[in-house]
């Protein structure tokens, strides 16, 4: 317990005393609330949407927290390169403990960038019919955080450098983001789009961010939920499966 | 304490341990040297289940680092040859990460961090980050570090690389006291000869993976007709320079971590 604590403490350490990283990370959520956010605001309504802002908001939350997380499971290789890695590798700790511990950690961490940004889309205008939602909301942020930190750190078991970086943010993270249904709706799409959608786990995430925030959903509640939870739980045990494996 | 037989690591077709067998014993002081590439990294990697042996045994305080890997974990400490601290934590918090992954009690904890921080004199500059320090500052850290937990074992790769003679001296000094106070077995490489002359109680020499020689300074010198441990590990190894040996190694690691990760 003492060490998932620690190696928690270190995420968090780490990311409050990183602050260009904190705001570096928080200005693409915010060029896109506001470019998308007030640039297709009337066309948006007009097609009897209503508010563009109030309905992309969600998705941008979504779209912090899986940058973030899965960044964070991807330290890994930085620790590798710069050797901290071994230190945690030969302590007398397991490492299913050392994986959990990190990727709770790395989950707090993109929460809290979640909950910037939420504040953040409150000031550019996003209204949620019930601001006491925010509590269960943080609870999901943190679920679909620990799903996307996992994923990072299963990918970070195959990389040996940051080399691999971007083709992860092109072929991975970026694709996962916009397939989602982050900036549109999922009702009426063409059915390849519909079905790509469905097998994102972050579609379920931003749905459940919906139901909560402006009550509008697609999957319904309980299914995001189910869904989440049930992804979350398989890249948990991948990810501590390639983990164990690693040598340094 | 350290029981290796026939040990074999092969990365690709390269041998980087080429069937090796050695034994310390318990509070023994036992240099294992060798030109740059030789072996001795890898080997310590493997009895640090860092790294799977190919084939061959190993047993380190009675156990072995393949199959009980979290028992062998707890018996040793070791200090890396390439840096191992987080740079973005405080010198005192790297103490306190490393004693906590340890499970040393808080009260025990912070009095030996205390006592070997100031012995390294790191003590006044306990809050800095680490990525302020020098090079030498961070190796003496690491070296307060992996002492935190009062291992049985403790393992040295190139310890002294880069320290003055001040330091080195405390540190050894340090290092002899708990050999015999505690019985602390202690694992250690260098290239400085004259410190596994003076410190070593045994020493081995390995080359292009297999060890060609061991015994006491005195019988290996006595073995080689030399007047120095330095002649001596000139004379069994030969005066040609290894740096290039080493960078295929390297390479072959990469292609391999790259291509069959397992």
């Amino acid at each position: 317990m003492n060490t998932i604590y620690i190696l928690w403490l270190r995420q968090i350490k780490r990311y409050l005393r990183s602050k260009p990283r904190m705001i570096g990370s928080l200005v693409q959520p915010i060029l896109f609330l506001l470019s998308l956010g007030y640039g297709f605001g009337s066309v948006f309504q007009r097609a009897g949407e209503g508010s563009y802002i109030n309905f992309l908001a969600p998705g941008i939350i979504g779209m912090s927290i899986i940058f973030t997380s899965v960044f964070s499971g991807m330290e890994i290789i930085w620790d590798r390169q710069f050797g901290f890695l071994k230190e945690t590798l030969v302590a007398p700790v397991s490492r299913f403990n050392i994986m959990i511990g990190r990727t709770i950690g790395g989950a707090t961490v993109a929460t809290i960038q979640g909950f910037l940004v939420f504040i953040i889309s409150m000031i550019a205008g996003f209204h949620p019919y019930n601001i006491w939602a925010i509590i269960p909301v943080i609870l999901v942020m943190f679920l679909v955080a620990l799903l996307f930190t996992a994923l990072g750190t299963m990918i970070a078991s195959f990389l040996n450098d940051m080399q691999g970086f971007q083709l992860i943010v092109n072929f991975l993270i970026m694709p996962l983001f916009f397939l989602s249904g982050a900036l549109f709706p999922l009702e009426g799409l063409p059915q390849a789009l519909s079905f790509v959608a469905r097998l994102d786990p972050l579609s379920y995430g931003i749905d459940a961010f919906r139901v909560l925030l402006i009550g509008l959903g697609h999957y319904g509640l309980i299914t995001d939920l189910i869904v989440l939870s049930i992804v979350t739980l398989a890249f948990l045990s991948l990810g501590s499966y390639f983990f164990r494996r690693i040598q340094v | 304490m350290i029981e290796v037989s026939n040990l074999v690591k092969k990365f690709g077709d390269f041998t980087a341990v080429d069937n090796i067998s050695f034994k310390v014993s318990a509070g023994e002081i036992f240099a294992f040297l060798g030109p740059n590439g030789a072996g001795k990294s890898t080997t310590i990697k493997m009895l640090t289940t860092l790294l799977q042996p190919t084939s061959g045994q190993i047993l380190v305080n009675g156990h072995d680092p393949v199959h009980q890997p979290n028992i062998v974990r707890h018996s040793f400490g070791i200090v890396f040859q390439d840096p191992s601290l987080d740079d973005e934590l405080t010198a005192w918090e790297n103490m306190e990460f490393h004693g906590v992954l340890y499970g040393v009690p808080k009260k025990l904890r912070h009095q030996r961090a205390e006592q070997l921080m100031k012995l390294v004199e790191l003590w006044d500059r306990k809050k800095s980050l680490v990525k302020e320090f020098s090079g030498g500052m961070k190796r003496r850290l690491e070296i307060a570090r992996g002492l935190l937990h009062h291992p049985k074992i403790i393992f040295l790769d190139e310890p002294t690389l880069g320290l003055d003679p001040q330091t080195r001296n405390y540190m050894w000094t340090y290092l002899k006291e708990l050999n015999k106070a505690e019985g602390t077995t202690i694992f250690f490489t260098t290239h400085y000869m004259e410190e596994a002359e003076r410190i070593a109680q045994r020493i081995a020499i390995i080359d292009h993976g297999k060890i060609i020689a061991s015994g006491t300074a005195a019988e290996l010198i006595a073995q080689t007709k030399t007047n120095s441990l330095e002649d001596a590990f000139l004379n069994l190894t030969g005066r040609s320079i290894r740096e290039e040996a080493a960078a295929p190694v390297d390479r072959m690691r990469m292609m391999r971590r790259g291509f069959t990760k397992r």
